[in-house]
């Protein structure tokens, strides 16, 4: 094979190839132990281990909006989401495709249960003591710093929304890398990496500002993946407080 | 009045095109053009030209720029003849351009079926040139002679037949009277070959079938009748000695990629470098980087032919930096391995024994939950060229430090279907990065390295001038040779995958890059 994989035709060709019949998803007890580890090695990364969210959407919603039905779900997982970090499963043959599918049905079926707390006391914590809106952005409206959360209930779990709030780094958002970026002249500016190649850099800081740099004008440059500029709330809010604004995330369903 | 049109055809350049044989076997009296895939022969992709060096290579200026109308990946390694410069571009074209100006002389252009199945997009990687022809091998895996004063298609004649998953990508090779020329599809279970044609009728000359048949020597590599679905394509052209007569060509993975369960063995001629005759295509020998490869690395880069002194006495080498992570270097007259080492990080084997075969660790292997192992499927270096130059004696190789994680999934052969048996995704534990690395040709020990922030996917050139021409990302820059530092760089603003060239026209030297979807050519202001 040439190289990454990218431009793959075979999900075209294979759906075309099979027609546009109804797909069947595998029910069998072994068919469904190899889709969860299927599932586990290809797909856990990002969507978590039980189908949580990550850096991906959660998959323990019964009606997934990119997969209508479960030929939506096969052509999701065969082609990707053109646009989305979600790449098509180009490792997998057609029935591991449709094994895996299963899995994920089984997961949207066990499903995630109710969210507790009072997601109206949530958004108050949210705009007043949380000043979330400091950094994150509902349909554009607040700051920058952090990634826009409209939609955010529909994408991640209230476990994960949890655990962001009081340990954000134990999942950091891809395209949110910290970097410190030091000139000759003594300066210092730390943001999100823009972008970055072999010469230059662009740093975009918490205020918005971008600033942009030659390497070889620097005098050194800190990657701190992995690291947050969110602070942890374990502590600042009650845990009663924490549960109502993980309701209240949990309620963003709608997207821009 | 007669004599000053004359003068004018010579001055512009317009002789018509007439390349035989012995021009490019003697592309050293030309530096001035770049008659075949690696300029010469020899692959090592150095030019003898200097006027662009390490004094003024900072004001190296775009020239001009001629841009694809596709949005597919732009690979093409430019053919530079008298004036003219013969490209190929995404989809399926091929181009004369005028190397002066860019302007276009003619374009030709053949449908792609749409049914036709490829692993990495509509890409090519350039034409040969013999005689007074064009030779293009097509997608669809035909091969195709234009004349070259128009692009009219002189014979078509068709390798093997696309809806198996056959296809092709290399330039081919030009040698005596014959177009040399490899075909692509190792993730679709076809079986490859090496093929030659006559140029004059287009009839085939030769065939090498990298996957012996029942009862050939190396059969019994393959378990059962997994050898007539086992791949080992021929997608990157080769090198050639004029002086044995020898095609040097590379071979693919084995099929299916990454579940070896189905095709137990070493399975030879995979990720060989075969040495055939030009004339018959007979095998004279072959080496096999990866003997049962499970983890899709390729050995198609183009090999470098150089001479060297091991140990004092002087060797004919054929060296190459494998994307299972190993620099090798065998003796190219009897295939016998002399030196080798990892040239980047690797966790697969434990390293090479006194044959060359690499030593293989336990539990490296895809498995269905996956395997991490450094380098990964992309490798330590893939298609794209490296470059040897006799003037510092060092080979120069663009490296991917990255990992993999990978995959074994189901083997089942269907004829046309993608038939890779598992895949590899991304390692994110670590952000991997790139280099160019210069090293010892004899041994493969690193001189000195110019670290890149991220794998490049780009091939290299060297010249007289003491520079070393490459890309990472969207960059193209130039090094110093001798000490690695950096000279010159261009922001191409598009991905660069593919190869430099350069060449003179009118007494002014001409570099070329594919960048995104456009070639850039630049010379001094």
């Amino acid at each position: 094979m040439k190289r990454a994989i990218v431009l793959i035709v075979t999900g075209v060709a294979a759906a075309a190839a099979e027609g546009e019949t109804k797909v069947k998803l595998p029910t069998g007890r072994a068919d469904m132990a190899r889709g969860e580890k299927l599932y586990e090695g290809h797909c856990a990364l990002c969507h978590g281990t039980k189908g949580g969210g990550g850096r991906g959407p959660m998959l323990t919603q019964s009606k997934l909006r990119r997969a209508p039905d479960d030929a939506g779900l096969v052509k999701v997982i065969e082609e990707g989401i053109r646009g989305t970090e979600m790449p098509g499963a180009w490792a997998l043959s057609p029935k591991e495709m449709r094994q895996t599918a299963a899995y994920v049905r089984a997961l949207g079926r066990a499903g995630a249960g109710p969210v507790p707390g009072d997601p109206t006391r949530g958004a108050e914590i949210y705009r007043g003591k949380g000043a979330c809106a400091t950094c994150h952005s509902i349909k554009s409206a607040g700051g920058i710093a952090g990634p826009d959360l409209a939609g955010v209930g529909a994408r991640r779990s209230a476990a994960y929304l949890r655990e962001s709030l009081v340990d954000p780094e134990a999942a950091t958002p891809e395209g949110y890398t910290l970097m410190k970026v030091a000139t000759k002249a003594g300066g210092s500016v730390t943001g999100v990496r823009a972008n970055e190649d072999s010469f230059s850099i662009q740093v975009r800081d918490d205020a918005g500002r971008t600033h942009s740099f030659w390497k070889h004008e620097l005098a050194g440059i800190e990657n701190q993946r992995g690291k947050s500029t969110m602070p942890s709330y374990r502590g600042q809010l009650s845990e009663a407080e924490l549960t109502d604004l993980v309701a209240y995330l949990a309620s963003l369903k709608e997207r821009l | 009045m007669k004599v000053w049109l004359l003068l004018l055809a010579s001055a512009a350049g317009s002789a018509q095109i007439q390349v035989p044989f012995e021009r490019i076997r003697d592309a050293d009296k030309e530096p001035g053009n770049w008659l075949t895939y690696s300029r010469d022969y020899t692959g090592q992709r150095y030019s003898p030209l200097d006027q662009i060096h390490t004094r003024n290579v900072a004001r190296l200026r775009v020239a001009w720029v001629h841009q694809a109308n596709e949005l597919d990946p732009f690979e093409t390694s430019p053919i530079v003849v008298d004036g003219t410069m013969f490209i190929t571009a995404p989809p399926n074209v091929v181009e004369a351009l005028d190397a002066k100006t860019g302007r276009v002389l003619w374009s030709y252009s053949k449908d792609i079926p749409k049914d036709l199945r490829l692993c990495c997009g509509k890409v090519n990687r350039g034409v040969a040139v013999l005689g007074d022809a064009v030779y293009y091998a097509s997608l669809d895996a035909h091969l195709i002679a234009l004349d070259a004063r128009t692009g009219r298609v002189r014979w078509d004649v068709t390798l093997a037949d696309y809806k198996l998953g056959y296809s092709s990508t290399g330039a081919p090779l030009a040698v005596k009277d014959k177009i040399v020329t490899g075909m692509a599809g190792g993730e679709f279970g076809v079986r490859g070959f090496l093929d030659a044609y006559d140029t004059k009728t287009g009839k085939q000359a030769w065939r090498f079938h990298t996957i012996p048949a029942k009862g050939e020597p190396g059969n019994e590599t393959w378990e059962g009748d997994s050898w007539k679905t086992g791949s080992a394509t021929t997608w990157v052209t080769g090198a050639y000695d004029p002086e044995t007569n020898t095609v040097f060509w590379g071979t693919g993975n084995p099929g299916p990629d990454w579940n070896g369960d189905v095709r137990k063995g070493d399975n030879l001629f995979s990720d060989c470098l075969i040495a055939l005759d030009a004339d018959t295509g007979a095998k004279k020998w072959h080496f096999q980087y990866t003997p049962h490869d499970v983890h899709d690395w390729d050995s198609t880069q183009t090999p470098t032919l150089v001479e060297a002194v091991v140990q004092g006495q002087k060797r004919k080498m054929v060296v190459l930096a494998n994307r299972n992570g190993f620099y090798s270097a065998l003796d190219r007259t009897t295939g016998k391995f002399i030196a080798g080492r990892p040239y980047v990080k690797q966790t697969w084997a434990s390293g090479l024994d006194e044959a060359g075969r690499p030593m293989r660790l336990p539990n490296t292997d895809p498995s269905v939950e996956g395997t991490l192992v450094w380098p990964s499927l992309g490798g330590g270096s893939n298609w794209y060229s490296a470059t040897y130059s006799p003037k510092t004696s060092l080979y120069y190789v663009n490296v991917k430090e990255r990992a993999g994680i990978f995959h074994k999934g189901d083997a089942e052969y269907k004829p046309g279907a993608f038939f890779n048996g598992g895949g590899q995704r991304d390692y994110k534990g670590e952000e991997g990065y790139g280099a160019v690395r210069a090293l010892e040709v004899d041994s493969g020990q690193l001189r000195w390295e110019y670290r890149l922030h991220s794998p490049s996917h780009a091939g290299l050139m060297s010249t007289a001038g003491g520079l070393v021409f490459g890309s990472n990302g969207s960059s193209f820059f130039a090094l110093d040779a001798q000490k690695g530092s950096l000279l010159w760089r261009f922001e191409g603003g598009g991905g660069i995958i593919a190869n430099p060239i350069t060449y003179l026209h009118e007494g002014k030297q001409y570099v070329a890059i594919a960048s995104g979807h456009a070639l850039f050519v630049f010379s001094l202001d």
